[in-house]
């Protein structure tokens, strides 16, 4: 399956998704005005992945910053990783951002997924 | 001649870090952001002081630009954005222009925000982010629940009439200084 590589600019973030590798990455900041626009690459990646899927899957979210409609696009990224078996979701915050942090917290509360936090 | 002095003069003494005015857009949101962080850096303000401050910004920057689309005649999407400094706070403003049609919906979502605590943002806003649409306007309706909750201060608005169709939405948020 082909890997899908974005490379960040300032208002929109870095996406690695490489099945061979094993690698999926969503880093740096996120506010694009047009956020459906800039995460329908991804989410349309993560549906062909579902049904091929390694048998582990742990998608590292590394975001210092996102906008309130990227989190609604972030929200739709993760429910698709719900339906796919072995996923994980790794998500990092610095160590003084408590508000990173929570937002990782409610994100786990409203899919059913493996969420494990560490920060950076 | 005297008026720039005069601006100049007022925002000294108001401690204002950033003012811009005119048309927005997300090219100018970058542009405004950058300078604000700059500003900050260069106070040596502290990161997660600064980060909430950036995500009010955002907010306001981005509502403007999204609702000044949706205005036909160009001279009603100017709007007006500025930062100040006190000692214990950072005060964020802005003022656009609004339909009066909406005012109504707009003043009563500011209003039931205000009336909620922080538990009650929280819910709201998870409530919203699971069953909001995408409006075509690309936001999710939850711009004024996250700078409530990442200020965690009461929002304070204010429409003035300026003629049968229009009014001008002014809205200002607080960001402590000092953190928890």
């Amino acid at each position: 399956m082909d890997i899908l590589n974005i490379s960040g600019t300032e208002d929109t973030p870095s996406v690695t998704l490489d099945k061979s590798k094993g690698v999926f990455e969503i880093s740096g900041r996120s506010l694009p005005e047009d956020a459906a626009g800039f995460f329908k690459p991804v989410l349309s990646w993560i549906e062909a992945y579902k049904d091929q899927s390694n048998p582990a899957t742990n998608l590292q979210v590394k975001l210092e910053y996102f906008n309130t409609a990227s989190s609604k696009l972030i929200l739709d990224i993760l429910t698709k990783f719900e339906k796919i078996q072995g996923a994980k979701i790794i998500w990092y915050h610095f160590s003084d951002d408590e508000d990173m942090k929570e937002a990782g917290q409610e994100f786990s509360e409203l899919v059913e997924i493996p969420f494990e936090f560490k920060s950076m | 001649m005297n008026y720039i002095y005069n601006i100049h003069k007022t925002m000294v003494e108001e401690n204002i870090i950033l003012v811009y005015e005119g048309e927005f857009t997300q090219e100018i949101t970058k542009a405004v952001l950058s300078m604000a962080e700059k500003k900050l850096d260069s106070k040596g303000e502290e990161s997660n002081i600064k980060r909430k401050v950036f995500n009010v910004m955002v907010e306001c920057l981005q509502n403007i630009c999204k609702h000044s689309e949706a205005l036909s005649v160009p001279n009603e999407r100017k709007a007006i954005f500025m930062i100040g400094s006190e000692e214990d706070c950072y005060i964020i403003t802005s003022g656009n222009m609004i339909a009066n049609k909406d005012i109504q919906g707009l003043s009563e979502k500011l209003e039931k925000i205000n009336s909620l605590d922080k538990d009650g943002l929280k819910n709201f806003y998870k409530e919203l982010i699971q069953n909001n649409e995408m409006s075509d306007k690309g936001g999710a309706g939850l711009g004024f629940v996250d700078i409530a909750r990442k200020s965690g201060q009461k929002l304070e608005y204010n429409f003035e009439k300026v003629d049968s169709e229009y009014s001008f939405f002014s809205f200002k948020s607080k960001i402590a200084r000092i953190s928890e």
